[in-house]
């Protein structure tokens, strides 16, 4: 349990609705009916339990949000870069290489730097900025001893230069709530990697950017990743188990309540 | 009060403190999570996985 989920759980609604944890690493299938849950919001940190557990909650007639769809698109980012690209929404360049000489030659038409993601991942973790084909090389021939499917296909994307920033847009359904700037020095501006975070007022483009995006994907609650670029903004990725808590007192939204009550309105 | 499973030192916790939280051991900087409150006991934190994330 993350501080999110804890600022989740301290919501007080009075006796209008009642907010639990329930423990994904303790459920079995068929043994138990929550019965007395009416809507699962989904927390789970891990993504392949949380798809599997809203698989399941979904397979007993529960209300999730956001739901399996949702989670199975923006937790893989090669699924957001399709959805994207199919709806015309602005997004930075990206190709997607099936095996690792195909994505020797998806680099090479990226052309340098570019970055590499696993398609499956978050906080910044093993993305890697390759800035000529010796390092390309390397990363690749490292990936192929890396054990599972998530270095097995592979997510190149152009390396766009930043004002020192990019921007965390917070969307219920089409309406944008709040944004941060996350301001660092270094290309990965994740405030979980040392980014700092400022206030981002939602301008127009913001909104409708983040709209458009919400709209493709279906009704839920987004933190859309966006990037200031020579020709406007452009989605880098989308979240959808959002970590709020350093943009609460810095945009004065209270991001958990606003959550909450977006949930309890779903019932 | 508890026990750090990883140093042994005492570890007291603020109110409102709930079943599953991640803290931190003040002695040795170990991620625990709380696993009860009355007992307090704790369990080091899981490690991150690879796909953990937002």
């Amino acid at each position: 349990m993350r501080k999110e989920e804890k600022m989740l759980l301290d919501c007080d609604f009075d006796n209008e609705a009642k907010i639990v944890h329930v423990d994904t690493r303790k459920i079995i299938s068929g043994k138990k009916e929550y019965s007395d849950i009416d809507i699962i919001l989904d927390r789970e940190v891990s993504h392949t339990l949380s798809l599997y557990a809203l698989k399941y909650f979904e397979s007993i007639n529960k209300k999730t949000i956001n739901n399996y769809k949702i989670a199975s698109i923006c937790g893989d980012k090669i699924y957001t870069s399709l959805l994207l690209k199919k709806n015309n929404i602005a997004n930075l360049k990206t190709l997607i290489a099936f095996s690792a000489q195909s994505a020797r030659d998806a680099i090479t038409e990226i052309g340098f730097p570019c970055v590499i993601k696993p398609p499956v991942g978050s906080w910044g973790r093993m993305i890697a900025k390759i800035n000529d084909m010796d390092a390309a090389e390397a990363i690749l021939e490292h990936k192929s001893f890396i054990p599972g499917n998530n270095h097995s296909i592979f997510y190149i994307q152009e390396y766009v230069e930043k004002p020192g920033r990019d921007i965390r847009a917070f969307a219920i359904e089409e309406t944008t709530i709040c944004a941060i700037y996350r301001n660092s020095d270094h290309w990965i501006t994740n405030t979980s990697r040392g980014g700092n975070a400022t206030n981002c007022q939602v301008t127009g483009e913001i909104q409708d950017l983040c709209s458009k995006a919400s709209n493709a994907i279906g009704k839920g609650l987004l933190a859309i990743d966006l990037i200031e670029t020579d020709d406007g903004l452009k989605i880098v990725e989308l979240n959808h188990k959002m970590e709020f808590r350093n943009s609460i007192d810095i945009t004065g939204v209270n991001i958990p309540r606003l959550t909450l009550e977006y949930a309890l309105g779903q019932s | 009060m508890g026990e750090c499973p990883v140093c042994g030192s005492e570890i007291e916790l603020e109110d409102g403190v709930r079943e599953n939280e991640i803290i931190d051991c003040e002695t040795c900087g170990a991620e625990l999570e709380v696993i009860t409150l009355n007992p307090l006991t704790f369990e080091e934190a899981p490690e991150e996985q690879e796909d953990w994330g937002e």
